[in-house]
């Protein structure tokens, strides 16, 4: 049996977070295209007021399950509940919910003002409250003197703004981002990421965002959940997904990983240990896991929890192995380093630039030992 | 590739001498005062004689306003069905008898005029028989008739124009709020309006023109001016007609020209704004 | 939780007086946005209703009705033709008059069919001819720079908007034993009297190739303006001559533009009336002309009925060839 995804809370910087309150409840929704399964019986819930990440690469469902929720498309199976409501067979335009598309789909015969008004207007709302509110949207997204612009006159960050203000002038309960950044430059995007999670708790808006990178699931998400070929893999607060991947996918598709295939030589409550032949040694930790002795499974380190040393730990015999320095990457923060060990693998490590000058630090075709904690590794079973 | 760039400049050259040498002739002969028209008589010629001439036909004047009533109407009633057509092939997904639909749309855009013409005339007499409607021909088989044929390529023009731009517009009015309806005439229409329009002119000219089709559903007494042209032509050629075609090249010049610089100018502005846009980013 | 009630249009209506007649008309498929705005069914079918019944009615019934004549015996009546069902009171019997002689008098009478033969053989040389003169012009027009481009392009459209009729005739201006062109070669001594040029076939070809020579360049460009030049200089980098390049590359990737643009002339041109009449022959007519003579001078609407079919069978296959064109441009569009 895998080690289990825990919810572990707490782990993520505070939000406003009503973990009693549900709000979105999706129940076994599956939706195909003719025989091609989109989205493979689905279920999630999402609370109010968190953003929530779907996470995953290209063609794994996560806008198709978006555009559900939208009301784009209809489930083939299974339900999709809005704050207590059934969504079946309500139509986009009956929902209490907004999208911001990742295209922006701003109106380009229409000035700025204009699109973000166009949502008011189909509630039928008095002119006067209209102009009032979308001034004040104009203010928060700091658009204020642009109102009389057209979109083909902002830059792309601008655009961006309207979007999301024309998305929350409605003062929807539930916002969709599809892919929200992607069309911003590196700058831009950081800036952008801490703004919108500023708007978000000050409007206390539940977000749901698509996106395939995953720093910006990690910097917007209160929870993620990843997903491949139709399914949800995980689902967890940004550290329960970095720190207690529940697979080898998830390991290796958030952030770069060291896998280990070994088997299980000893399986006691506090601690087990890996025989692992493409390590060349054993691997010891220092938790259970549930487990059958001689099972196979997977150790997973991550490059920053390995250290790198020229000179071999106390106790070499475990949680240690030998290689040589064959690619050094230097990023300016910190260097990525690609070690040979013995039995022929790469391991990655990365350590912090903490000094500056570069005569003390250790260098190409050295040999090295690298040890790492007993609590670092992440075993797997599948 | 600059070795082929005088074959380049040979083919224009020839290919629009091509075009418009018979055009230019025309026009030309226009203002010679012989009644041969190709014989140029020096003596009295250039002249204005035709064009008053013209001026005083009743004949031709009677058709070419009939004409332009009926291109009118043509022209309005192809682009409301042309539209309809159009966004419903484009933005519809599957629904029975959508290929019935995309055949129908598209089969008068090649289908010979006289094959139209029968079929229609054959219509019109089946029917008249059958319900008393229409009771004879004159304006408004003509009129049915060439909506029916102009309609095709409006069809085409709007169905173009919309898959053109994706539909995310469209879903976004859509998630705003606002009901398929409204959506149409807030979002779709005002974006497709170049379409439409250029489909309007594209009808107009269709109906403005079509000598085989009138002729089939016309009636005693409505002539349009294609076919009052066609009559004398087949005679032989009449300098009142160059006059004639002289005067419709100056219109249709001019309104091509006019529209190339407003189109022309309209871009460059949007240029600029975008350059602004640019420039102030940074 | 409990259905609420159904409060839908659709089934308000099926309920009412006219519901069997209602619920028939919405078993026909519901296009794509009904999947969510199930109460709006009738608004969209009725939307896709207009013009489709527009259609059937003006387009598709006509062709039927022609279908139907094609059948029948002339007579000297008002409509010239012997109806085919007659329901005769006292017998209770249903005549079916049916008989397929006018298809047996075109198919054996020797003028139809060298008529038809004609026809298309003066079409296909028309087209050909077309091709050949547009294919240089659509080409140069693509490679140049896209500044130029939109005046060329205005250029060639320009003659289109001015009436078609109009600049037949003045072919016919041009073509005559006293016209332009003889005048002129006359003139320079270069003949030393006049050429026959009206009213033979090569007068068709002009007229037509002049005519329809927008419809030919306009696909052929919209198909060359895709073309990716990089193509041509990876090939002229692996050693190709610039002709050999033309040859393999782009004459290759641009026969969709000349399939379609071949269709456009082709098709109508087998039908073409106005041409043939100002400028063709009279001792060789084509079909077009048959038919209009069949109905209006001969008024033997059922002949010219089965004429008409016949060019229709003759036609289908070009006409489905590029209905399917028109859909693969359209859906690479998207």
């Amino acid at each position: 049996m895998a080690t289990q995804n825990a919810d572990r809370g707490g782990a993520a910087p505070s939000r406003h977070v009503d973990r009693a309150r549900e709000y979105v409840r999706i129940e076994g929704v599956t939706k195909k295209f003719g025989d091609f399964v989109a989205v493979d019986n689905v279920s999630l819930t999402i609370f109010k007021g968190e953003i929530f990440c779907l996470l995953g690469g290209s063609g794994c469902g996560k806008t198709t399950l978006l555009r559900m929720l939208a009301g784009f498309e209809a489930p083939t199976s299974g339900r999709i509940l809005i704050d207590g409501q059934d969504m079946a067979d309500i139509p986009p335009y009956d929902r209490p919910v907004n999208m911001m598309f990742q295209s922006y789909a701003l109106f380009p015969h229409m000035t700025v003002e204009r699109n973000v008004a166009f949502g008011l207007e189909q509630e039928r709302l008095p002119a006067r409250e209209i102009a009032k509110r979308v001034a004040e949207m104009l203010e928060i997204v700091k658009l204020g003197p642009f109102a009389q612009r057209k979109p083909h006159q902002l830059s792309g960050g601008q655009r961006q703004r309207v979007a999301l203000a024309r998305a929350l002038v409605k003062r929807p309960k539930l916002l969709l981002l599809d892919e929200p950044l992607g069309a911003l430059d590196k700058k831009l995007r950081e800036h952008t990421q801490f703004e919108l999670i500023n708007l978000q708790e000050q409007l206390g808006v539940t977000f749901i965002v698509v996106t395939h990178d995953q720093e910006e699931a990690m910097t917007l998400a209160s929870r993620i959940g990843v997903m491949n070929r139709g399914e949800i893999v995980q689902v967890g607060t940004p550290t329960d997904i970095y720190e207690y991947p529940n697979s080898r996918f998830v390991a290796d598709f958030i952030g770069s990983v060291n896998m280990f295939e070994g088997t299980l030589v000893e399986d006691e409550p506090d601690h087990v240990r890996i025989e692992s032949a493409e390590l060349g040694g054993v691997i010891y930790v220092d938790h259970g896991i549930s487990s059958a002795p001689g099972a196979t499974v997977w150790a997973a380190i991550r490059p920053e929890k390995i250290d790198i040393d020229r000179s071999p730990p106390a106790d070499p015999r475990e949680n240690c192995v030998r290689g040589v320095v064959k690619e050094i990457a230097y990023m300016g923060d910190l260097s990525v380093y690609l070690v040979r060990i013995d039995s022929g693998k790469m391991v990655r490590v990365t350590l912090p630039n903490i000094e500056r000058h570069a005569d003390s630090r250790i260098s190409w075709d050295e040999t090295v030992y690298l040890t790492w904690h007993p609590t670092s590794p992440v075993v797997l079973s599948q | 590739m600059k070795s082929n760039g005088w074959f380049r400049g040979l083919a224009l050259l020839v290919g629009f001498a091509f075009l418009y040498v018979p055009i230019l002739s025309m026009i030309a002969f226009s203002f010679n005062n012989s009644r041969l028209v190709t014989v140029w008589d020096a003596a009295n010629s250039p002249t204005l004689k035709w064009y008053r001439l013209l001026f005083d036909n009743e004949q031709i004047l009677g058709a070419a306003w009939l004409s332009i009533q009926i291109a009118a109407m043509t022209a309005t009633g192809a682009v409301v069905l042309g539209t309809i057509a159009g966004l419903v092939l484009a933005r519809f997904g599957p629904f029975r008898g959508r290929a019935l639909l995309s055949g129908l749309t598209t089969a008068p855009l090649v289908m010979p005029e006289v094959i139209t013409g029968l079929s229609l005339l054959l219509l019109f007499v089946s029917l008249e028989q059958l319900i008393g409607w229409p009771s004879g021909r004159g304006v408004l088989t003509i009129t049915i008739a060439h909506i029916t044929f102009a309609m095709a390529y409006v069809t085409v023009v709007v169905q173009s124009r919309l898959a053109g731009f994706d539909d995310s517009l469209e879903e976004a009015a859509l998630d705003l709020g606002a009901r398929p309806a409204r959506v149409f005439f807030s979002i779709t229409l005002p974006l497709i309006l170049p379409a439409i329009v250029s489909g309007w002119l594209l009808a107009f000219t269709l109906s403005w023109d079509d000598v085989v089709i009138s002729q089939f559903v016309a009636g005693p007494g409505s002539s349009t001016l294609p076919m009052v042209i066609f009559s004398k032509v087949r005679l032989g050629v009449s300098p009142d007609v160059n006059a004639l075609a002289t005067i419709m090249v100056m219109i249709v010049a001019a309104g091509v020209v006019l529209s190339a610089l407003w189109m022309r100018h309209q871009e460059r502005r949007r240029e600029r704004e975008m350059r602004m846009a640019r420039a102030a980013e940074k | 939780m409990a259905r609420p009630p159904d409060n839908s249009l659709p089934h308000r209506l099926s309920t009412g007086r006219f519901g069997p007649l209602i619920l028939l008309f919405m078993r026909y498929g519901p296009p794509r946005w009904s999947r969510y705005i199930r109460s709006q069914w009738t608004g969209s079918r009725l939307v896709i209703a207009v013009p489709y019944l527009w259609l059937l009615l003006f387009f598709l019934v006509p062709f039927l009705i022609v279908f139907k004549i094609s059948f029948s015996e002339v007579q000297v009546a008002m409509p010239p033709y012997a109806p085919l069902f007659d329901w005769v009171e006292d017998a209770r019997r249903l005549i079916v008059t049916f008989n397929l002689n006018n298809y047996l008098f075109l198919l054996t009478d020797d003028l139809y069919v060298s008529t038809f033969l004609y026809s298309v053989k003066v079409a296909a040389i028309s087209t050909l001819i077309c091709l050949l003169v547009g294919y240089p012009m659509a080409y140069a027009i693509a490679r140049s720079s896209p500044a130029i481009r939109n005046v060329w392009l205005m250029l060639v459209i320009l003659p289109f908007w001015t009436s078609f009729l109009l600049r037949v005739y003045a072919w016919v201006g041009l073509l005559k034993n006293d016209g332009v062109i003889n005048n002129l070669l006359l003139g320079l001594g270069l003949i030393d009297e006049p050429m026959s040029l009206l009213y033979t076939d090569f007068a068709v070809y002009v007229g037509i190739v002049y005519s329809y020579l927008p419809f030919m360049i306009l696909p052929l460009y919209s198909n060359l303006e895709k073309h990716d030049l990089t193509l041509l200089e990876a090939a002229a980098d692996l050693g190709a001559r610039p002709v050999r390049a033309f040859l393999s590359i782009t004459l290759p990737l641009s026969m969709p533009g000349i399939i379609a643009g071949s269709l456009l002339v082709f098709i109508p041109a087998v039908g073409e009336y106005v041409i043939p009449s100002l400028l063709g022959r009279s001792d060789q007519l084509m079909i077009g002309r048959v038919l209009s003579d069949e109905f209006f001078s001969n008024r033997d609407w059922p002949v010219a009925s089965a004429v008409a079919i016949a060019m229709l069978l003759l036609l289908v296959i070009p006409i489905m060839l590029f209905q399917r064109y028109q859909k693969r441009e359209l859906e690479a569009r998207k």
